[in-house]
Protein backbone atom coordinates (compact mmCIF):
# COMPACT_ATOMS: atom_id res chain seq x y z
CA UNK A 1 0.00 0.00 0.00
CA UNK A 2 2.69 2.13 -0.73
CA UNK A 3 0.54 4.62 -2.27
CA UNK A 4 -0.27 6.34 1.12
CA UNK A 5 3.10 7.81 1.64
CA UNK A 6 3.04 10.75 2.72
CA UNK A 7 6.68 11.21 3.31
CA UNK A 8 9.11 14.24 1.81
CA UNK A 9 12.77 13.78 3.44
CA UNK A 10 13.20 16.71 5.96
CA UNK A 11 16.54 17.67 4.95
CA UNK A 12 19.32 16.81 2.80
CA UNK A 13 20.58 13.68 4.90
CA UNK A 14 17.66 12.24 4.80
CA UNK A 15 16.87 12.67 0.90
CA UNK A 16 20.63 11.81 0.28
CA UNK A 17 19.42 8.59 2.62
CA UNK A 18 16.06 8.50 0.85
CA UNK A 19 17.49 7.91 -2.63
CA UNK A 20 19.69 4.91 -2.03
CA UNK A 21 18.04 3.17 1.02
CA UNK A 22 14.65 4.68 1.52
CA UNK A 23 14.16 3.29 4.82
CA UNK A 24 12.44 5.96 6.82
CA UNK A 25 9.87 6.27 4.36
CA UNK A 26 9.26 2.41 4.72
CA UNK A 27 8.76 2.67 8.14
CA UNK A 28 6.38 5.37 7.93
CA UNK A 29 4.48 3.65 5.38
CA UNK A 30 3.95 0.75 7.29
CA UNK A 31 4.91 1.51 11.28
CA UNK A 32 3.43 4.99 11.22
CA UNK A 33 0.86 6.03 8.63
CA UNK A 34 -0.65 2.68 7.22
CA UNK A 35 -4.19 3.17 7.23
CA UNK A 36 -5.70 0.81 9.82
CA UNK A 37 -9.89 0.01 9.78
CA UNK A 38 -11.03 2.43 12.45
CA UNK A 39 -12.96 -0.07 14.30
CA UNK A 40 -10.36 -2.75 15.45
CA UNK A 41 -11.00 -4.53 19.47
CA UNK A 42 -8.47 -5.72 21.85
CA UNK A 43 -8.63 -8.80 19.95
CA UNK A 44 -6.32 -7.25 17.53
CA UNK A 45 -3.54 -6.02 19.88
CA UNK A 46 -2.95 -9.70 20.43
CA UNK A 47 -0.56 -9.53 16.77
CA UNK A 48 1.94 -6.95 18.76
CA UNK A 49 1.66 -8.84 21.97
CA UNK A 50 3.20 -11.75 20.04
CA UNK A 51 6.02 -10.16 18.69
CA UNK A 52 6.82 -9.16 21.93
CA UNK A 53 6.69 -12.30 23.13
CA UNK A 54 8.57 -13.38 20.71
CA UNK A 55 11.19 -10.53 21.18
CA UNK A 56 11.18 -11.39 24.81
CA UNK A 57 12.26 -15.60 24.28
CA UNK A 58 14.89 -14.13 21.65
CA UNK A 59 16.75 -11.84 24.60
CA UNK A 60 16.24 -14.13 27.48
CA UNK A 61 16.94 -17.36 25.26
CA UNK A 62 20.46 -15.71 24.18
CA UNK A 63 21.24 -14.93 27.64
CA UNK A 64 20.55 -18.29 28.82
CA UNK A 65 22.27 -19.85 25.80
CA UNK A 66 25.62 -17.94 27.42
CA UNK A 67 24.96 -20.24 30.74
CA UNK A 68 23.81 -23.30 29.91
CA UNK A 69 25.58 -26.19 28.37
CA UNK A 70 24.14 -28.55 26.53
CA UNK A 71 25.91 -32.16 27.34
CA UNK A 72 24.30 -34.41 29.45
CA UNK A 73 25.78 -34.73 32.27
CA UNK A 74 25.71 -30.92 32.88
CA UNK A 75 22.54 -29.85 31.36
CA UNK A 76 20.84 -30.76 34.47
CA UNK A 77 22.89 -28.67 36.68
CA UNK A 78 23.48 -25.98 34.46
CA UNK A 79 19.93 -25.26 34.72
CA UNK A 80 20.09 -25.28 38.08
CA UNK A 81 23.09 -23.04 38.35
CA UNK A 82 21.78 -20.14 36.57
CA UNK A 83 18.22 -20.63 38.87
CA UNK A 84 20.81 -20.18 41.83
CA UNK A 85 24.25 -18.35 41.18
CA UNK A 86 23.70 -16.25 37.93
CA UNK A 87 23.08 -12.83 38.75
CA UNK A 88 19.59 -12.69 37.74
CA UNK A 89 19.41 -15.82 36.61
CA UNK A 90 16.37 -17.07 38.56
CA UNK A 91 14.57 -14.49 36.85
CA UNK A 92 15.61 -14.67 33.57
CA UNK A 93 14.79 -18.27 33.16
CA UNK A 94 11.34 -17.84 34.68
CA UNK A 95 10.35 -15.59 32.31
CA UNK A 96 12.03 -17.52 29.52
CA UNK A 97 9.92 -20.39 30.96
CA UNK A 98 7.09 -18.59 31.64
CA UNK A 99 6.81 -16.93 28.66
CA UNK A 100 6.55 -19.84 26.36
CA UNK A 101 3.45 -20.64 28.11
CA UNK A 102 2.13 -16.85 27.51
CA UNK A 103 2.76 -16.82 24.01
CA UNK A 104 1.32 -20.03 23.21
CA UNK A 105 -2.12 -17.93 25.52
CA UNK A 106 -1.42 -14.79 22.97
CA UNK A 107 -0.93 -17.48 19.80
CA UNK A 108 -4.59 -19.30 20.49
CA UNK A 109 -6.29 -16.56 21.23
CA UNK A 110 -4.69 -14.81 18.24
CA UNK A 111 -5.81 -17.96 16.37
CA UNK A 112 -9.65 -17.97 17.71
CA UNK A 113 -9.60 -14.25 16.85
CA UNK A 114 -8.89 -15.02 12.99
CA UNK A 115 -11.29 -18.00 13.37
CA UNK A 116 -14.24 -16.08 14.50
CA UNK A 117 -13.74 -12.96 12.19
CA UNK A 118 -12.76 -15.00 9.10
CA UNK A 119 -9.59 -13.59 9.00
CA UNK A 120 -8.61 -16.34 6.72
CA UNK A 121 -10.80 -15.41 4.32
CA UNK A 122 -9.83 -14.17 0.63
CA UNK A 123 -7.95 -12.51 0.13
CA UNK A 124 -6.21 -13.28 3.31
CA UNK A 125 -5.46 -16.75 2.85
CA UNK A 126 -1.33 -16.98 2.21
CA UNK A 127 -1.59 -14.33 5.39
CA UNK A 128 -3.54 -16.84 7.51
CA UNK A 129 -1.21 -20.38 5.70
CA UNK A 130 2.02 -18.34 7.02
CA UNK A 131 0.20 -17.61 10.25
CA UNK A 132 -0.26 -21.82 10.69
CA UNK A 133 3.47 -22.33 9.85
CA UNK A 134 4.02 -19.51 12.70
CA UNK A 135 2.29 -21.89 14.87
CA UNK A 136 4.28 -24.99 13.75
CA UNK A 137 7.35 -23.84 14.18
CA UNK A 138 6.32 -22.13 17.67
CA UNK A 139 5.40 -25.97 18.83
CA UNK A 140 8.49 -27.79 17.16
CA UNK A 141 10.79 -24.79 18.87
CA UNK A 142 8.57 -24.95 21.82
CA UNK A 143 9.43 -28.45 22.26
CA UNK A 144 13.22 -28.91 21.39
CA UNK A 145 13.35 -25.87 24.28
CA UNK A 146 11.35 -28.25 26.97
CA UNK A 147 14.19 -30.97 26.36
CA UNK A 148 17.07 -28.73 27.27
CA UNK A 149 16.52 -28.65 30.92
CA UNK A 150 17.24 -32.62 31.06
CA UNK A 151 14.73 -33.62 33.71
CA UNK A 152 12.58 -36.50 33.36
CA UNK A 153 10.16 -35.08 32.07
CA UNK A 154 12.00 -33.19 29.43
CA UNK A 155 13.75 -37.11 28.25
CA UNK A 156 10.49 -38.82 28.22
CA UNK A 157 8.81 -35.93 26.20
CA UNK A 158 11.85 -35.97 23.92
CA UNK A 159 11.86 -39.87 23.60
CA UNK A 160 7.79 -39.78 22.97
CA UNK A 161 7.48 -37.26 20.48
CA UNK A 162 10.55 -38.78 18.41
CA UNK A 163 8.74 -42.11 18.53
CA UNK A 164 5.88 -40.53 16.64
CA UNK A 165 8.26 -40.37 13.66
CA UNK A 166 8.41 -44.31 13.98
CA UNK A 167 5.13 -44.92 13.30
CA UNK A 168 5.92 -43.76 9.51
CA UNK A 169 5.70 -47.14 7.69
CA UNK A 170 9.25 -48.26 6.39
CA UNK A 171 11.49 -45.43 7.20
CA UNK A 172 10.06 -44.97 10.52
CA UNK A 173 13.21 -46.18 12.36
CA UNK A 174 16.05 -45.26 10.21
CA UNK A 175 14.74 -41.55 10.33
CA UNK A 176 14.10 -42.29 14.51
CA UNK A 177 17.82 -42.86 14.49
CA UNK A 178 18.73 -39.91 12.44
CA UNK A 179 16.38 -37.54 14.37
CA UNK A 180 18.22 -39.01 17.92
CA UNK A 181 21.56 -39.97 16.35
CA UNK A 182 21.62 -42.80 18.44
CA UNK A 183 19.59 -45.84 19.14
CA UNK A 184 17.79 -43.90 21.99
CA UNK A 185 17.63 -40.21 23.27
CA UNK A 186 21.11 -39.32 24.13
CA UNK A 187 23.74 -36.70 24.01
CA UNK A 188 23.57 -36.57 20.11
CA UNK A 189 19.60 -35.47 20.61
CA UNK A 190 20.48 -33.03 23.69
CA UNK A 191 23.18 -31.15 21.19
CA UNK A 192 20.94 -31.21 18.54
CA UNK A 193 17.93 -29.85 20.00
CA UNK A 194 19.91 -27.10 21.78
CA UNK A 195 21.41 -26.07 18.30
CA UNK A 196 17.79 -26.10 16.49
CA UNK A 197 16.64 -24.23 19.37
CA UNK A 198 18.41 -21.66 19.06
CA UNK A 199 17.64 -21.23 15.42
CA UNK A 200 14.39 -21.83 14.79
CA UNK A 201 12.83 -18.98 16.62
CA UNK A 202 15.12 -16.55 13.97
CA UNK A 203 13.00 -18.63 10.78
CA UNK A 204 10.25 -17.73 13.11
CA UNK A 205 11.05 -14.06 13.40
CA UNK A 206 11.27 -14.37 9.33
CA UNK A 207 8.23 -15.70 8.85
CA UNK A 208 6.50 -12.87 10.76
CA UNK A 209 7.70 -10.69 8.55
CA UNK A 210 6.06 -12.25 5.68
CA UNK A 211 2.84 -12.64 7.86
CA UNK A 212 3.48 -8.62 8.04
CA UNK A 213 4.26 -8.47 4.66
CA UNK A 214 1.10 -10.43 3.92
CA UNK A 215 -0.97 -8.68 5.85
CA UNK A 216 -0.49 -5.15 4.27
CA UNK A 217 -0.97 -6.61 1.25
CA UNK A 218 -4.65 -6.59 1.89
CA UNK A 219 -4.82 -4.28 5.11
CA UNK A 220 -6.48 -5.60 8.07
CA UNK A 221 -9.81 -7.70 8.32
CA UNK A 222 -11.70 -6.14 11.28
CA UNK A 223 -15.09 -6.94 13.44
CA UNK A 224 -17.33 -6.37 10.39
CA UNK A 225 -15.39 -7.88 8.19
CA UNK A 226 -16.27 -5.69 5.59
CA UNK A 227 -14.01 -4.35 3.08
CA UNK A 228 -12.14 -0.48 3.49
CA UNK A 229 -14.06 1.22 0.75
CA UNK A 230 -13.32 4.44 1.71
CA UNK A 231 -9.44 5.30 3.17
CA UNK A 232 -10.45 8.70 4.72
CA UNK A 233 -13.75 7.51 6.71
CA UNK A 234 -12.85 4.05 7.45
CA UNK A 235 -9.14 4.12 8.75
CA UNK A 236 -7.02 5.83 10.91
CA UNK A 237 -3.15 6.01 10.97
CA UNK A 238 -1.65 3.40 12.62
CA UNK A 239 0.26 5.76 14.58
CA UNK A 240 -0.31 6.74 17.46
CA UNK A 241 -3.60 4.87 17.32
CA UNK A 242 -3.13 1.71 17.05
CA UNK A 243 0.54 1.97 18.42
CA UNK A 244 -0.86 3.13 21.73
CA UNK A 245 -3.99 0.59 21.83
CA UNK A 246 -1.52 -2.19 21.28
CA UNK A 247 0.62 -1.06 23.62
CA UNK A 248 -1.47 -0.61 26.32
CA UNK A 249 -2.67 -4.40 25.63
CA UNK A 250 1.20 -5.19 26.11
CA UNK A 251 0.77 -3.77 29.58
CA UNK A 252 -2.21 -5.77 30.03
CA UNK A 253 -0.92 -8.87 28.75
CA UNK A 254 2.34 -8.23 31.26
CA UNK A 255 0.51 -8.68 34.23
CA UNK A 256 -0.55 -12.13 34.65
CA UNK A 257 2.79 -12.82 33.00
CA UNK A 258 4.41 -11.24 35.62
CA UNK A 259 2.76 -12.44 38.18
CA UNK A 260 3.27 -15.73 37.02
CA UNK A 261 7.13 -15.01 36.76
CA UNK A 262 7.99 -13.47 39.87
CA UNK A 263 5.37 -15.71 41.87
CA UNK A 264 4.34 -19.17 40.06
CA UNK A 265 7.40 -19.54 38.10
CA UNK A 266 7.06 -23.47 38.00
CA UNK A 267 2.91 -23.65 38.21
CA UNK A 268 2.35 -24.70 34.75
CA UNK A 269 5.62 -26.96 34.21
CA UNK A 270 5.73 -30.60 35.94
CA UNK A 271 7.40 -31.29 39.57
CA UNK A 272 9.20 -34.55 37.82
CA UNK A 273 11.12 -32.44 35.69
CA UNK A 274 13.17 -31.20 38.62
CA UNK A 275 14.52 -34.99 38.78
CA UNK A 276 17.63 -35.58 36.43
CA UNK A 277 16.43 -37.90 33.04
CA UNK A 278 16.89 -41.08 33.60
CA UNK A 279 16.59 -43.79 30.87
CA UNK A 280 15.73 -46.07 32.67
CA UNK A 281 12.56 -44.88 34.48
CA UNK A 282 9.39 -43.24 32.91
CA UNK A 283 7.28 -41.05 35.21
CA UNK A 284 3.80 -42.68 36.51
CA UNK A 285 1.79 -39.53 34.47
CA UNK A 286 3.89 -38.39 31.96
CA UNK A 287 1.92 -35.46 30.27
CA UNK A 288 2.93 -32.82 27.64
CA UNK A 289 2.61 -28.99 28.04
CA UNK A 290 -0.59 -27.57 28.72
CA UNK A 291 -0.48 -25.97 25.20
CA UNK A 292 0.28 -29.13 23.45
CA UNK A 293 -2.77 -30.97 25.49
CA UNK A 294 -5.31 -31.16 22.61
CA UNK A 295 -3.42 -32.64 19.97
CA UNK A 296 -1.69 -35.34 22.60
CA UNK A 297 -5.60 -36.23 23.38
CA UNK A 298 -6.10 -36.69 19.60
CA UNK A 299 -2.93 -38.37 19.38
CA UNK A 300 -4.31 -40.57 22.05
CA UNK A 301 -7.28 -40.94 21.07
CA UNK A 302 -6.98 -43.80 18.33
CA UNK A 303 -5.67 -47.18 20.32
CA UNK A 304 -7.61 -48.88 17.47
CA UNK A 305 -6.96 -50.44 14.21
CA UNK A 306 -8.35 -48.33 11.47
CA UNK A 307 -8.46 -51.41 8.32
CA UNK A 308 -4.49 -52.30 7.86
CA UNK A 309 -3.64 -48.88 9.57
CA UNK A 310 -2.35 -50.10 13.15
CA UNK A 311 -3.23 -47.76 16.25
CA UNK A 312 0.00 -45.85 16.69
CA UNK A 313 0.10 -44.93 13.04
CA UNK A 314 -3.45 -43.72 13.23
CA UNK A 315 -3.16 -41.65 15.92
CA UNK A 316 0.24 -39.63 14.41
CA UNK A 317 -1.75 -39.50 11.34
CA UNK A 318 -4.88 -37.83 13.44
CA UNK A 319 -2.48 -35.75 15.33
CA UNK A 320 -0.96 -34.16 12.25
CA UNK A 321 -4.03 -34.07 10.59
CA UNK A 322 -5.57 -31.83 13.29
CA UNK A 323 -3.09 -29.45 12.93
CA UNK A 324 -2.49 -29.37 9.03
CA UNK A 325 -6.57 -29.17 8.96
CA UNK A 326 -5.62 -25.44 9.73
CA UNK A 327 -4.02 -24.87 6.37
CA UNK A 328 -7.11 -25.40 4.28
CA UNK A 329 -9.47 -23.23 6.81
CA UNK A 330 -9.75 -21.14 4.29
CA UNK A 331 -11.42 -23.51 1.47
CA UNK A 332 -13.08 -25.40 4.33
CA UNK A 333 -14.93 -22.62 5.37
CA UNK A 334 -17.64 -21.68 2.22
CA UNK A 335 -19.32 -18.54 3.66
CA UNK A 336 -18.94 -14.87 2.00
CA UNK A 337 -19.55 -13.53 5.07
CA UNK A 338 -16.07 -13.10 7.24
CA UNK A 339 -17.33 -11.98 10.58
CA UNK A 340 -19.32 -14.54 13.20
CA UNK A 341 -21.34 -11.36 14.14
CA UNK A 342 -23.58 -11.57 10.88
CA UNK A 343 -23.79 -15.67 10.99
CA UNK A 344 -26.58 -16.32 13.23
CA UNK A 345 -25.68 -20.08 12.86
CA UNK A 346 -21.63 -20.05 12.84
CA UNK A 347 -21.98 -17.97 15.90
CA UNK A 348 -23.21 -21.07 17.69
CA UNK A 349 -20.88 -23.67 16.32
CA UNK A 350 -17.93 -21.54 17.13
CA UNK A 351 -18.32 -21.91 20.21
CA UNK A 352 -19.05 -25.22 20.43
CA UNK A 353 -15.71 -26.27 18.57
CA UNK A 354 -13.45 -23.40 21.50
CA UNK A 355 -16.02 -25.81 24.45
CA UNK A 356 -14.41 -28.77 22.41
CA UNK A 357 -10.79 -27.35 21.92
CA UNK A 358 -11.21 -26.77 25.65
CA UNK A 359 -12.62 -30.37 26.74
CA UNK A 360 -9.72 -31.61 24.69
CA UNK A 361 -7.29 -29.82 26.39
CA UNK A 362 -8.81 -31.41 29.70
CA UNK A 363 -8.97 -34.78 28.00
CA UNK A 364 -5.28 -34.15 26.98
CA UNK A 365 -4.07 -34.32 31.15
CA UNK A 366 -6.21 -36.69 32.06
CA UNK A 367 -5.06 -40.87 32.83
CA UNK A 368 -6.36 -43.04 29.66
CA UNK A 369 -8.88 -44.89 31.19
CA UNK A 370 -12.69 -45.32 32.18
CA UNK A 371 -15.09 -42.65 30.68
CA UNK A 372 -12.03 -40.15 29.52
CA UNK A 373 -10.91 -42.63 26.60
CA UNK A 374 -14.74 -42.26 25.54
CA UNK A 375 -15.10 -38.32 25.94
CA UNK A 376 -11.34 -38.37 24.14
CA UNK A 377 -12.96 -40.03 20.61
CA UNK A 378 -16.08 -37.83 21.06
CA UNK A 379 -13.61 -34.84 21.07
CA UNK A 380 -11.72 -35.78 18.83
CA UNK A 381 -14.67 -36.66 15.89
CA UNK A 382 -16.22 -33.15 16.68
CA UNK A 383 -13.36 -31.82 16.02
CA UNK A 384 -12.69 -32.70 12.75
CA UNK A 385 -16.44 -32.95 11.65
CA UNK A 386 -16.44 -29.02 12.70
CA UNK A 387 -13.55 -28.47 9.53
CA UNK A 388 -15.23 -31.39 7.26
CA UNK A 389 -18.78 -30.98 7.61
CA UNK A 390 -20.11 -27.88 9.44
CA UNK A 391 -18.32 -25.33 7.67
CA UNK A 392 -18.36 -26.71 4.63
CA UNK A 393 -22.51 -26.83 5.65
CA UNK A 394 -23.04 -23.81 6.99
CA UNK A 395 -21.82 -21.26 3.87
CA UNK A 396 -24.83 -23.52 2.02
CA UNK A 397 -27.75 -23.15 4.61
CA UNK A 398 -27.27 -20.46 6.59
CA UNK A 399 -28.73 -16.90 6.38
CA UNK A 400 -26.28 -14.28 7.26
CA UNK A 401 -27.73 -11.12 8.66
CA UNK A 402 -27.60 -8.06 6.44
CA UNK A 403 -23.93 -6.55 6.88
CA UNK A 404 -23.48 -2.98 6.91
CA UNK A 405 -21.95 -1.11 4.20
CA UNK A 406 -19.30 0.30 5.62
CA UNK A 407 -16.94 -0.07 8.51
CA UNK A 408 -17.52 4.24 9.23
CA UNK A 409 -21.65 3.65 9.51
CA UNK A 410 -21.06 0.42 11.54
CA UNK A 411 -18.86 2.58 13.83
CA UNK A 412 -20.96 5.91 13.51
CA UNK A 413 -24.19 4.65 12.15
CA UNK A 414 -26.74 5.69 8.99
CA UNK A 415 -26.58 9.72 9.86
CA UNK A 416 -24.35 10.52 6.92
CA UNK B 1 22.42 -21.31 -35.86
CA UNK B 2 19.81 -19.41 -37.95
CA UNK B 3 18.96 -23.11 -39.83
CA UNK B 4 18.61 -24.15 -36.28
CA UNK B 5 15.80 -21.34 -34.94
CA UNK B 6 12.88 -22.39 -35.81
CA UNK B 7 13.79 -26.11 -34.44
CA UNK B 8 11.70 -27.31 -30.97
CA UNK B 9 15.43 -28.46 -29.32
CA UNK B 10 18.40 -27.47 -30.31
CA UNK B 11 21.89 -28.56 -29.00
CA UNK B 12 21.50 -25.41 -26.66
CA UNK B 13 18.68 -27.49 -24.84
CA UNK B 14 20.15 -30.26 -24.42
CA UNK B 15 23.48 -28.63 -22.73
CA UNK B 16 20.93 -26.74 -20.38
CA UNK B 17 19.17 -29.53 -19.15
CA UNK B 18 22.54 -31.44 -18.95
CA UNK B 19 23.81 -28.51 -16.87
CA UNK B 20 20.90 -28.71 -14.47
CA UNK B 21 21.25 -32.48 -14.24
CA UNK B 22 24.47 -32.17 -13.11
CA UNK B 23 24.24 -29.29 -10.10
CA UNK B 24 21.15 -31.05 -9.67
CA UNK B 25 23.37 -34.32 -8.62
CA UNK B 26 26.16 -32.09 -7.25
CA UNK B 27 23.62 -30.63 -4.58
CA UNK B 28 22.03 -33.45 -3.50
CA UNK B 29 25.68 -34.70 -3.45
CA UNK B 30 26.44 -31.79 -1.06
CA UNK B 31 23.46 -31.96 1.19
CA UNK B 32 24.08 -35.78 1.72
CA UNK B 33 26.52 -35.41 4.65
CA UNK B 34 24.78 -32.05 6.02
CA UNK B 35 21.90 -34.83 6.75
CA UNK B 36 24.23 -37.74 7.40
CA UNK B 37 26.48 -36.24 10.31
CA UNK B 38 22.82 -36.54 12.22
CA UNK B 39 22.72 -40.72 11.81
CA UNK B 40 24.34 -42.37 14.79
CA UNK B 41 28.14 -41.79 15.16
CA UNK B 42 30.83 -44.12 15.47
CA UNK B 43 30.90 -43.89 19.43
CA UNK B 44 27.34 -44.92 19.69
CA UNK B 45 27.67 -47.59 17.15
CA UNK B 46 30.98 -48.66 19.31
CA UNK B 47 28.71 -49.59 22.06
CA UNK B 48 26.37 -52.03 19.80
CA UNK B 49 27.46 -55.63 21.97
CA UNK B 50 27.44 -55.83 25.43
CA UNK B 51 27.85 -59.18 27.95
CA UNK B 52 26.16 -59.68 31.02
CA UNK B 53 26.59 -62.20 34.00
CA UNK B 54 22.20 -63.00 34.78
CA UNK B 55 23.36 -65.88 37.59
CA UNK B 56 23.21 -63.23 40.38
CA UNK B 57 18.95 -62.70 39.21
CA UNK B 58 16.56 -65.04 41.50
CA UNK B 59 13.41 -66.45 40.63
CA UNK B 60 11.02 -63.97 40.18
CA UNK B 61 13.15 -61.26 39.80
CA UNK B 62 14.63 -59.10 37.41
CA UNK B 63 16.79 -56.14 36.14
CA UNK B 64 16.96 -53.40 33.86
CA UNK B 65 20.46 -52.82 32.16
CA UNK B 66 21.55 -50.47 29.76
CA UNK B 67 22.56 -51.57 25.43
CA UNK B 68 23.29 -48.75 22.78
CA UNK B 69 21.43 -46.41 25.03
CA UNK B 70 18.05 -48.32 25.59
CA UNK B 71 16.91 -49.56 28.70
CA UNK B 72 16.95 -53.87 28.60
CA UNK B 73 14.73 -56.15 30.82
CA UNK B 74 16.25 -59.19 31.70
CA UNK B 75 13.48 -61.12 33.91
CA UNK B 76 14.27 -64.95 35.78
CA UNK B 77 10.97 -65.96 35.16
CA UNK B 78 8.68 -68.19 37.74
CA UNK B 79 7.22 -71.80 36.43
CA UNK B 80 3.88 -70.66 36.67
CA UNK B 81 4.52 -67.05 34.27
CA UNK B 82 6.38 -69.63 32.05
CA UNK B 83 2.75 -71.77 32.06
CA UNK B 84 0.68 -68.70 31.87
CA UNK B 85 2.47 -67.69 28.60
CA UNK B 86 2.48 -70.94 26.89
CA UNK B 87 -1.74 -71.18 27.89
CA UNK B 88 -2.39 -68.29 25.81
CA UNK B 89 -4.05 -68.95 22.56
CA UNK B 90 -2.46 -67.18 19.50
CA UNK B 91 -6.08 -66.09 18.60
CA UNK B 92 -6.01 -63.89 21.62
CA UNK B 93 -2.62 -61.77 20.48
CA UNK B 94 -2.65 -58.71 18.95
CA UNK B 95 0.67 -59.43 17.62
CA UNK B 96 0.67 -63.31 17.31
CA UNK B 97 4.45 -64.80 19.02
CA UNK B 98 4.76 -68.21 21.04
CA UNK B 99 6.38 -68.28 24.06
CA UNK B 100 9.31 -70.51 22.22
CA UNK B 101 9.15 -67.51 19.76
CA UNK B 102 9.90 -65.00 22.68
CA UNK B 103 13.12 -67.13 24.40
CA UNK B 104 15.56 -69.36 24.28
CA UNK B 105 15.22 -72.80 23.39
CA UNK B 106 16.46 -74.58 27.10
CA UNK B 107 16.82 -71.20 28.78
CA UNK B 108 12.74 -70.80 28.77
CA UNK B 109 12.80 -68.85 32.48
CA UNK B 110 15.24 -65.79 30.31
CA UNK B 111 13.15 -62.84 28.87
CA UNK B 112 15.20 -60.34 27.73
CA UNK B 113 12.93 -57.59 25.84
CA UNK B 114 14.22 -53.93 25.07
CA UNK B 115 12.49 -52.24 27.71
CA UNK B 116 10.30 -49.61 25.13
CA UNK B 117 6.85 -49.70 24.79
CA UNK B 118 6.01 -49.99 21.17
CA UNK B 119 3.75 -47.57 21.22
CA UNK B 120 5.83 -44.43 21.98
CA UNK B 121 8.65 -45.80 23.96
CA UNK B 122 7.84 -45.04 27.87
CA UNK B 123 9.44 -47.69 30.50
CA UNK B 124 6.47 -50.33 31.15
CA UNK B 125 6.22 -51.13 34.46
CA UNK B 126 7.18 -54.42 35.91
CA UNK B 127 4.58 -57.24 37.81
CA UNK B 128 1.48 -55.25 37.12
CA UNK B 129 -1.32 -54.73 34.26
CA UNK B 130 -3.75 -57.13 33.59
CA UNK B 131 -1.92 -59.99 32.51
CA UNK B 132 0.86 -60.12 35.42
CA UNK B 133 3.56 -59.03 32.99
CA UNK B 134 3.86 -54.83 32.37
CA UNK B 135 1.91 -51.74 32.15
CA UNK B 136 3.30 -48.79 30.57
CA UNK B 137 1.72 -45.96 32.97
CA UNK B 138 1.90 -43.20 29.90
CA UNK B 139 -1.00 -44.30 27.68
CA UNK B 140 -2.04 -47.85 29.04
CA UNK B 141 -0.75 -50.59 27.42
CA UNK B 142 -0.78 -53.83 28.87
CA UNK B 143 2.07 -56.93 28.22
CA UNK B 144 1.93 -60.68 29.57
CA UNK B 145 4.30 -62.39 31.25
CA UNK B 146 5.94 -63.30 28.41
CA UNK B 147 6.11 -59.18 27.25
CA UNK B 148 3.38 -59.67 24.29
CA UNK B 149 0.83 -56.48 23.66
CA UNK B 150 -2.25 -57.65 24.73
CA UNK B 151 -4.43 -54.49 26.01
CA UNK B 152 -3.77 -50.81 25.25
CA UNK B 153 -2.59 -48.57 21.75
CA UNK B 154 1.07 -50.00 21.57
CA UNK B 155 1.05 -51.97 18.12
CA UNK B 156 3.98 -54.80 19.03
CA UNK B 157 5.36 -56.73 21.42
CA UNK B 158 7.79 -55.62 23.44
CA UNK B 159 10.94 -55.70 20.93
CA UNK B 160 13.38 -58.67 21.68
CA UNK B 161 17.14 -57.95 20.96
CA UNK B 162 19.69 -60.04 19.02
CA UNK B 163 21.27 -61.93 21.81
CA UNK B 164 22.77 -65.20 22.71
CA UNK B 165 23.83 -67.76 25.72
CA UNK B 166 27.12 -67.80 26.10
CA UNK B 167 27.33 -70.19 28.40
CA UNK B 168 24.38 -71.14 31.63
CA UNK B 169 25.15 -67.61 33.24
CA UNK B 170 26.58 -65.12 30.71
CA UNK B 171 24.56 -63.70 27.95
CA UNK B 172 25.34 -61.53 25.08
CA UNK B 173 23.54 -58.39 23.60
CA UNK B 174 23.82 -57.34 20.06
Amino acid sequence: MSEHSTYTPGNAVEKWLDDRLPIIRFSKEHLMDFPTPKNLNYWWTFGAILVMCLVIQIVTGVILAMHYTPHVSMAFDSVEHIRRDINGGRMIQSFHAVGASMFFAAVYIHIFRGMYFGSYKAPREILWILGVLIFLLMMATAFMGYVLPWGQMSGWAATVITNIFAAIPVIGNPLLELLRGGFSVGNPTLNRFFSLHYLLPFIIAAIVVLHIWALHVPGNNNPVGVDVKDTKRDTLPFHPYYTMKDAFGMVLFLIPFAWFAFFAPDILGHPDNYIEFNAQVTPAHIVPEWYFLPFYAILRAIDFNILFIDSKLGGVIFFGGSILILFFLPWLDTSKVRSGNFRPMFKWFYWLFVVNFVALTYLGAAPAEGIYVVLAKICTAYYFIHFLVILPLLGRIETPRPLPTSISESVLGKAH
Amino acid sequence: MATQAHHSTTRRDFIFVATGAVAGVGAAATVWPLINQLNPDASTLALASIEFDISAIPEGQSVTIMWRGLPVFVRHRTQAEIDEAKAVPLADLKDPETDEQRTKEGHEQWLIMIANCTHLGCVPVGESGDFDGWFCPCHGSHYDSAGRIRKGPAPKNLVLPPYEFLSDTLVQIG
